[in-house]
């Protein structure tokens, strides 16, 4: 946050150069997110040794502890650091898209629709497979890719701005619509179908190895790559779009790109790990109150510490009522719920 | 630098109410250098003028062209770097300071991936300086009084180092103290800094001490243009506005004044 202007009565700032305090949150938060990397793996209910886990001494076959480390519980933590990654990033992006500090990945229906993907397969079967993708993650992704055509089609007219006020409705409409189908299949089904789709929709990091994360990169590496050229766009289109476009930023493109970049982000997610709620609003507040608002520090950031925020939460969620595990989804949003509305009532 | 708008038609598509905010073969010439009001009723077509000098909007008919070449042809950076634009009101999603806000203004003048470096910085605190809102660069806008954010607004805007500045009633929800203030601010960086200026505004008192030229639209037509001098009349007034009133020199303020009187019958 900037500092009070009440400490420093009409003297001209010294702001820091934007390339340090960009260098100084990537090395701090990096530094967190591969130090929550490193460390969450140490935890569970079989004890192991760091130092014992990198002791090249010992070849893997011999090392137990290099390969509870490694094979079964470091997929189960890059997919807590993937998932958190992209939520946070694609709810900093659509926060400055839609103008709305409220918004979350899960604003745009995309979701809801991911989960009604994965829903129908786990109720009525399915066993098309693609590469490392298995039914469940591919009919999420294909939901979410449906979901977010809707969404798109309706808020976009060729040759003209898109119009974030249908986006945001859309997205409402079709999440509540969606919501309601899921409900409807949950209620048809019998009771194990019914008991496996609600604990999808609790979000579950436990993918089993690193194929599935694997099979969702490339849209995750697409989305990146998509959000790498946005940030300056989107603190213009933040203040506004009339001002964006008079200070050369060509908004519907960027609007475009940051709706395609955001489902895309949400997609993988979803398909990978379940509707995880609340990481995609908390985090990039959590990120502003330490960082202030430029989204050229904000979007790296919250990427960062959105990974560990989900890989401690994850560590949290297997631990704290070993050898029973809470879904991951349950500890975000206890979190989360609570801390969202205090940020309410703090803006009011 | 000069600024032509050139038998210009515009309708917003259907999902405008039919035909409001409409401009019908409107020409205008802004001068190098020149303060030029515009001035017209709610809904006559300023701000959709405005938006099409701007390159906001593209004509459906005609053409406005900076130095001769159509704003079509221009890349949106390259017109940004000379054109820029202060809006009515200016409302920020999230928290920047006034020194963020500002810097914004470089944008069109950096690359995809370019940070602001020095020059930029200095840049946007001699924006800030010329604009009296130094001291606030590190403050949040959120906090600044209406004044101190179109000021600030309007640093932003200087910060892309433009030749022409476009405003949309600037000083429309400022009290008198603070429109004065704006005002006068506009007048020095126009006189300072030969920043050409286009000013759509209902302030027909604070065009009559600013503008050297008037635009009067009616109904998305040019009603008459010219000096300030020759077109802020008692008769142009009525029939912009359907109201009588009173125009005329006033000694201390040394500008024309206009008192209005009645609504025409």
């Amino acid at each position: 946050m900037t500092v009070s202007e009440s400490t420093l009565p009409r003297v001209a700032a010294r702001p820091r150069p934007i390339r340090m305090r960009l260098a100084m949150t990537l090395a701090a938060y990096g530094g967190l997110a591969i130090a929550t990397c490193l460390l969450a793996p140490l935890v569970g209910s079989t004890p192991i040794s760091f130092t014992r886990v990198f002791d090249r001494s010992i070849p893997f076959v011999d090392n137990v502890d290099a390969q509870i480390f490694f094979v079964a519980r470091m997929p189960r933590v890059l997919a807590g650091a993937v998932v958190g990654a992209t939520l946070a990033a694609a709810g900093v992006v659509l926060q400055a898209l839609l103008r709305n500090p409220l918004a979350t990945p899960f604003t745009l229906g995309v979701s809801a629709g991911a989960a009604l993907g994965a829903i129908l397969v786990i109720s009525f079967g399915g066993a098309l497979t693609l590469g490392p993708l298995s039914p469940v993650p591919l009919a999420s992704l294909g939901g979410a890719f449906v979901a977010g055509a809707i969404v798109y089609a309706l808020a976009t007219r060729p040759g003209r701005a898109m119009s974030t006020s249908i986006l945001l409705l859309a997205g409402v409409t079709l999440n509540a619509f969606f919501s309601a189908l899921i409900l409807f299949v949950q209620y048809m089904a019998d009771f194990t179908d019914a008991y496996r789709t609600l604990r999808w929709m609790m979000g579950d990091l436990d993918v089993g190895s690193f194929g599935p994360i694997v099979g969702t990169l490339p849209l995750v590496v697409m989305a990146f790559l998509i959000f790498a050229a946005l940030p300056s766009s989107l603190n213009l289109l933040s203040v506004g779009s009339d001002i964006a476009a008079t200070r050369g930023v060509d908004v519907g493109r960027t609007q475009r790109l940051a709706f395609v970049g955001s489902a895309l982000a949400t997609s993988a997610a979803v398909s990978l790990a379940g509707p995880i709620g609340f990481v995609g609003i908390v985090v990039p507040h959590l990120v502003r109150l330490m960082t202030g608002v430029d989204h050229r520090i904000v979007l790296p950031a919250s990427a960062l510490f959105g990974a560990s925020f989900l890989v401690a939460c994850d560590l949290v969620a297997r631990t704290i009522l070993a050898p029973v595990e809470v879904p991951v989804g349950v500890v975000t949003a206890m979190l989360g719920g609570p801390f969202f509305l205090w940020l309410l009532i703090r803006r009011g | 630098m000069s600024l032509t708008v050139e038998h210009v038609s515009f309708k917003y598509d259907a999902h405008h109410a039919a035909g409001a905010f409409a401009l019908h073969d409107v020409s205008v010439a802004v001068q190098r250098g020149s303060l030029t009001g515009l001035l017209g009723p709610n809904g006559c077509g300023k701000t959709t003028l405005l938006r099409l000098m701007a390159g906001v909007l593209q004509p459906d008919q005609g053409e406005v062209a900076l130095n001769g070449r159509s704003l079509r042809g221009i890349p949106r950076r390259e017109l940004a770097r000379q054109v820029a634009v202060v809006p009515q009101e200016t409302h920020p999603a999230f928290d920047y300071s006034v020194l963020e806000m500002t810097l914004m203004g470089r944008h069109p003048h950096l690359g995809v991936f370019e940070l602001e470096g020095p020059d930029d910085i200095a840049i946007a605190q001699d924006s800030l300086a010329a604009t009296g809102t130094a001291h606030l660069a590190s403050r949040p806008y959120a906090t600044l009084s209406g004044g101190e954010k179109q000021r600030v607004v309007i640093a932003s805007a200087l910060a892309q180092s433009p030749d022409v500045l476009l405003l949309d009633e600037p000083t429309a929800s400022l009290d008198l103290a603070y429109q004065l203030e704006v005002a006068a601010l506009m007048a020095r960086l126009n006189r300072d800094r030969g920043v050409t200026m286009v000013l759509a505004t209902h302030d027909l008192n604070l065009a009559a001490s600013l503008c050297d030229s008037l635009v009067l639209l009616r109904a998305g037509r040019v009603l008459a243009q010219g000096p300030t001098r020759g077109v802020l009349t008692g008769a142009l007034v009525q029939q912009l506005y359907n109201v009588e009133a009173d125009v005329r020199f006033h000694e201390a303020a040394g500008h024309l004044t206009v008192v209005p009187i009645r609504r025409s019958p």
